[in-house]
């Protein structure tokens, strides 16, 4: 533990850490361009220099660590002229067009020129230019503007996992670039434009909408998949403008995907404002008003017996429109209920048994990972990067096993077999894979929820059990058996158990044919657009659906009742550790939308049941009456409270065929990204992103074009 | 002056065959394992009694430098580099090694390997240096023909193999941990330090970087005695022999082995012939290659030539590359060129020298016509100051120097220039 003296403070530290570390933890601040703290250290700005006694020349913080007995001076003449002298070299080549750069306001070149810089500059010779570069539709460069400090380049390198950025050329001609134009493919690339110091990299789509300080900032959570990485949602008057990472360890770090950050001007596009009805089957839809939308349904509700009605609650449903339905229909007597988009039908009954149960911090502890039937990458970004992130600092000595389709995860993965007979292969220890299991502390084991929508679900369970008992998977301190799911809503909605009350009572796809078949007469949609429901709900059902966009589903309902988005509501979202958290309103809903529990609440008077709450409150109330865990945000499941890992299963065959992932397309994952326009032109951009010949999304949209 | 049975590179002009009989008749290779047998310590115990300093530039004692290594060999291999990236404006002493005393080099490799534990070692070549790396190459496989690498190098049971690698043209490249990163096939750019290659050098293993001249010079150094290279120089920190590189304005320029610490105006007269028209034609002497800072006429007369002494006149050695001007030339402009030089070869890594080069460059090229006020003169040196040692390598140190020995010595020409272009050059009328 080297102890040294920073500005006359003596310090001791973690040996390794750097002086700019030690400094910081002091409370001085340094300035820093090149410096990130979880990026590899260049030392190439040189804004970071400060003075060590008995060093003949003042040192780079950043790159130089702590040492025994260290005098380190932050703050002396020489150090502050070495800094105004970094400062005037990055500006001469800089332009300096501030006024007309959307990074102004928050930009730390501009911020560190203010309080370490000259006041004027000596340069009177001609600026460097720089051509601009095409690295796809959401980073916008003005590469003039770059100072080479290649932030973005070793981001690229080592947490995504991509090597198509790079410093070309030399001395005065250096820049940023990809050599052959293309763009970069990274579901992680917005992260450039927040780790850029100055404005070479923004944001295509936020390019001249607003000053940093014009915004409202609400904290709020991403939906776009189940991690529920922690976003900022900057709005100004009633238009979100632009969605930023907020620093969460255990979940997103600092980072976020593309997806999550990229998504919001679906918002505002293709939605539903106005209740809509249809007065009998194969009639127009006409917008009409709340009173006779809602007296509507509630007369044919009453008309049709509990057990004939069923009602499904989809991927991006909030925490608190799940309990009220779920009130609902308890209330109303039916049992057919579901939450389970992709039709997986293991057993709840044991939360541990569809948690992330490792959780995504964990990871980093883990020393084996299998991969059963999943693409983290494209199901959850933040996990798998966070799992990149185990592999770097395990210097690649993290063995990954996938089971499933072949994908390309950012770090080697070991491809073992596409099918799940390889899980046998795996329990029979012959396989190579097998031995790093058996070896492994601790192991990891990753299944894709989609995985228990097939045929032979109870028989891969079965395996997975085998398998959990085989390698140790469980024990003490360790669960390494992992649920992975894609949709934010889903394990909030598992938890207050919007699953089939009863064992004869309908599932997903029972409901579906129920349908078709006529034994369901009335079918409540909760925001579920992740099916085909004009194809696949009977002509003569009754749907309601309550859901803030245009899709599939608003597409066959006879009643359309308009919701808010999840930035126009507060709602609580549990993600797949178990971690219930708490997403703030930014922006009022369009129109006549409404907030979802609150319409729930309406119908549920009209057909005269008293849903016992009439306030936010008194919501998250009803919530921590019956499920405690859940009012406690940001904390995570106590796994000693949350019942053992126990999904039965039996032993059966195999049905063959691929456990493929059931992300077929990216940027298309949710009705928010289908109707966005940023998310378009990155389809567009990555068409092979994912393989879009047999992407479901793509069938639908063929359909609806004929 | 140097008596002739004191030289260590009695072939340095090529007059005898670079192959090996010749080198051994010469004295290379007869008794290397004998060399071997005083060990490790004894290896580096005769380098540092010799006093040897790196003859790359920076000056370093060597058998220290060899020191640093790990005594133990520990997981990690240990490599010897040998930088034979000679770019140095004016300098080309190590080109003749390569050429005309190869054996010399590939023998100063085996111990200097030997004495740090490396059992491979690399030579970084110059991608210029087309024919000098065949040269090399021919040298290495008559060597591991008749053993003297390879298993068993020399009989001594010290394994040991070189290998040549050529570089693609970069000046920065020569810097030691810009070459480890070429050599380890990514972009050239220096590393910061620490961690010094000694810790992790090549492929973060053990690694030691040493000049061509240098290593050639251990084979002599250790057959003859450290006191016998002590004993040449000026002084104890300044000893042996060194290669001299005469070009410019003299009379004949040419390469030749001086004893440290010779009078620079002797150096001259003796080997090129004196200056171009006379000495009293001298206008300045770049004395160490392009990064040192020029010397004037006047201190030219006294000075000699070694490390310290031209450290006191605010030079330096630096590779001992002499480059001598006389009246006729345009000095401004002359140092100007080598401001481009170095903006062009800045590796554009670390922002001083990347943003300072070209500065400098830009505000030479007015100097040169004098289209400038006499107060840039002082903001010149002040960007010089600015990128002088705030830089990851010495890369901005070798811009700023020869920039910092022009206003030092001729401030008044550079003031002249810009009184005669005010009064001459053409304005705009009013």
């Amino acid at each position: 533990m080297p102890k040294l003296t920073i500005n006359g403070t003596e310090i001791e530290v973690a040996p390794g850490t750097s002086i700019l570390q030690a400094a910081e933890s002091l409370g001085y601040e340094i300035p820093r361009f090149c410096y990130h703290d979880r990026l590899s250290v260049p030392g190439n700005c040189r804004m970071c220099l400060v003075e060590v006694e008995g060093a003949p020349k003042p040192v780079a913080s950043c790159a130089m660590a702590a040492g025994e007995g260290m005098i380190v001076h932050t703050d002396t003449d020489r150090v502050r002229r070495a800094r105004q002298n970094v400062m005037e070299f990055l500006l001469i080549n800089h332009p300096l067009d501030c006024p007309i750069c959307d990074q102004g306001g928050e930009c730390d070149l501009q911020d560190q020129a203010v309080a370490y810089g000259y006041d004027r500059s000596r340069y009177r010779e001609s600026k460097r230019a720089v051509p601009n570069k095409n690295i796809g539709p959401l980073i916008k460069t003005i590469m003039t503007r770059c100072i080479q400090c290649t932030r973005c380049v070793r981001f690229g390198e080592e947490i995504a996992g991509v090597t198509e950025l790079g410093l070309l050329h030399r001395g005065e001609d250096v820049e940023i670039g990809t050599f052959v134009e293309k763009a970069v493919s990274t579901e992680l690339s917005g992260n450039m434009i927040d780790i850029c110091p100055v404005g070479a990299l923004t944001s295509a789509p936020y390019a001249y909408k607003a000053r940093p300080w014009e915004l409202r900032k609400t904290q709020s959570i991403d939906i776009s998949d189940a991690a529920g990485s922690n976003i900022r949602i900057d709005s100004r008057g009633n238009e979100v403008l632009r969605i930023l990472p907020r620093l969460h360890e255990g979940i997103n770090e600092e980072w976020i995907s593309d997806k999550a950050r990229f998504c919001y001007d679906g918002v505002s596009r293709g939605r539903l404002d106005t209740p809509w009805l249809r007065d009998e089957p194969g009639a127009k839809l006409r917008p009409v008003s709340w009173e006779e939308a809602l007296t509507f349904v509630a007369g044919r509700l009453r008309k049709i017996r509990a057990k004939d009605m069923a009602a499904l609650a989809g991927d991006l449903a909030d925490l608190e429109s799940v309990v009220a339905l779920k009130d609902l229909m308890t209330q109303l007597g039916t049992p057919h209920l579901d939450c389970r988009m992709d039709g997986a039908r293991f057993d709840p009954s044991s939360r541990a048994n569809y948690l992330f149960n490792t959780t995504i911090a964990g990871l980093e502890r883990a020393d084996c990972i299998l991969l059963v039937g999943t693409n983290p990458r494209w199901e959850s970004t933040m996990i798998n990067a966070r799992i990149r992130k185990a592999w770097r600092q395990k210097k690649g000595a993290l063995p990954v096993g996938l089971i499933g389709e072949e994908a390309d995860l950012t770090y080697p993965v070991e491809h073992i077999g596409e099918t799940a007979a390889a899980l046998k292969e795996i329990i029979g220890g012959k396989h190579p894979f097998a031995k790093k299991m058996k070896a492994a502390q601790n192991p990891v084991l990753i299944v894709g929820s989609a995985v228990f929508a097939r045929e032979d679900h109870g028989a891969i369970a079965h395996l997975l059990g085998e398998l959990a008992r085989k390698y140790d998977i469980i024990r003490d301190g360790w669960n390494g058996m992992n649920m992975l799911h894609g949709a934010a809503g889903r394990t909030g909605a598992l938890d207050v158990g919007f699953v089939p009350q009863a064992p004869d009572a309908r599932g997903m796809a029972e409901i579906i044919e129920g349908t078709r078949s006529g034994a369901v007469k009335a079918l409540y949609l909760l925001g579920t657009d992740e099916f085909n429901a004009r194809a696949d709900i009977g002509w003569q059902c009754f749907v309601v659906y309550q859901g803030h966009h245009g899709d599939h589903a608003a597409m066959r309902a006879d009643v359309i009742l308009p919701g808010a988005a999840w930035t126009e509501q507060d709602g609580t979202y549990v993600n797949v550790e178990g971690r219930p958290q708490f997403a703030r309103q930014a922006v009022s809903p369009p129109g006549e939308a409404k907030e979802n529990w609150k319409i729930i609440r309406a119908l549920a008077e009209r057909l005269n049941i008293r849903l016992p709450y009439d306030t936010s409150a008194h919501i998250s109330a009803r919530i921590a009456a019956d499920w405690p865990h859940l009012a406690k945000w940001d904390v995570l499941p106590d796994h000693t409270e949350i019942g053992a890992w126990d999904l039965k299963g039996e032993k059966g065959d195999l049905s063959g065929g691929v456990l493929a992932s059931p992300v077929r397309n990216y940027y298309m994952t949710n009705p928010l990204c289908r109707a966005s326009e940023i998310m378009a032109r990155c389809h567009a951009a990555f068409p092979k992103g994912r393989d879009a010949d047999s992407g479901s999304e793509d069938k639908t949209e063929q359909e609806a074009a004929e | 002056m140097l008596k002739k049975e004191d030289r260590m590179f009695p072939n340095l002009y090529g007059t005898e065959s670079p192959g090996l009989a010749a080198a051994k008749a010469r004295g290379s290779w007869v008794d290397t394992k004998t060399l071997l047998e005083k060990g490790r310590d004894g290896i580096i115990a005769e380098m540092k009694a010799s006093g040897l300093r790196g003859r790359g530039g920076a000056g370093f004692p060597t058998g220290m430098k060899w020191s640093f290594m790990p005594k133990e060999i520990g997981d990690k291999p240990h490599f010897l580099v040998i930088n034979a990236d000679e770019s140095e404006p004016g300098t080309c002493k190590d080109r003749d090694i390569l050429r005309h005393e190869p054996h010399k080099l590939l023998e100063g490799a085996l111990l200097a390997a030997f004495a740090m534990g490396a059992h491979t070692a690399y030579i970084y070549i110059r991608g210029e240096f087309y024919h000098e790396a065949q040269a090399v190459n021919k040298a290495i496989d008559e060597a591991r023909d008749a053993g003297l690498i390879g298993k068993n190098a020399c009989g001594s049971g010290w394994d040991f193999d070189i290998y040549v690698h050529r570089g693609a043209g970069a000046y920065i490249c020569g810097e030691e941990t810009a070459l480890l990163n070429s050599l380890e096939g990514k972009k050239g750019q220096p590393r910061n330090k620490p961690p010094f290659p000694a810790m992790a050098g090549l492929y973060a293993c053990p690694t030691t970087v040493n000049n061509v001249e240098t290593i050639a010079s251990a084979p002599d150094i250790l057959r003859r005695g450290g006191a016998w290279f002590a004993g040449l120089g000026r002084d104890e920190k300044n000893t042996g022999t060194k290669l001299f590189c005469l070009s410019g304005h003299v009379n004949t320029p040419c390469n030749v082995e001086e004893e440290m610490g010779i009078p620079l105006k002797e150096l001259i007269e003796k080997h090129a012939g004196g200056v171009r028209g006379g000495w009293d034609n001298l206008k300045a002497i770049i004395p160490g290659g392009s990064s040192t800072p020029l010397l004037p006429k006047d201190i030219c007369g006294a000075v000699r030539m070694d490390y310290d002494s031209l450290r006191e006149v605010q030079s330096g050695l630096g590779t001992a590359a002499v480059i001598v001007m006389d009246q006729s030339t345009d000095i401004i402009y002359a140092i100007a060129r080598l401001s481009y030089f170095y903006m062009h070869e800045s590796c554009g890594q670390c922002t001083p020298c990347r943003e300072g080069t070209g500065w400098i460059w830009r505000i030479m090229q007015r100097m040169v016509k004098g289209n400038a006020t006499v107060s840039e003169i002082d903001m010149l040196l002040d960007v010089t100051k600015q990128i002088e040692g705030h830089t990851i390598c010495a890369h901005g140190d070798a811009s700023a120097w020869p920039i910092q020995g022009l206003i030092r010595h001729f401030r008044d020409e550079m003031e002249d220039r810009i009184r005669t272009y005010r009064k001459t050059a053409p304005r705009i009328a009013a």
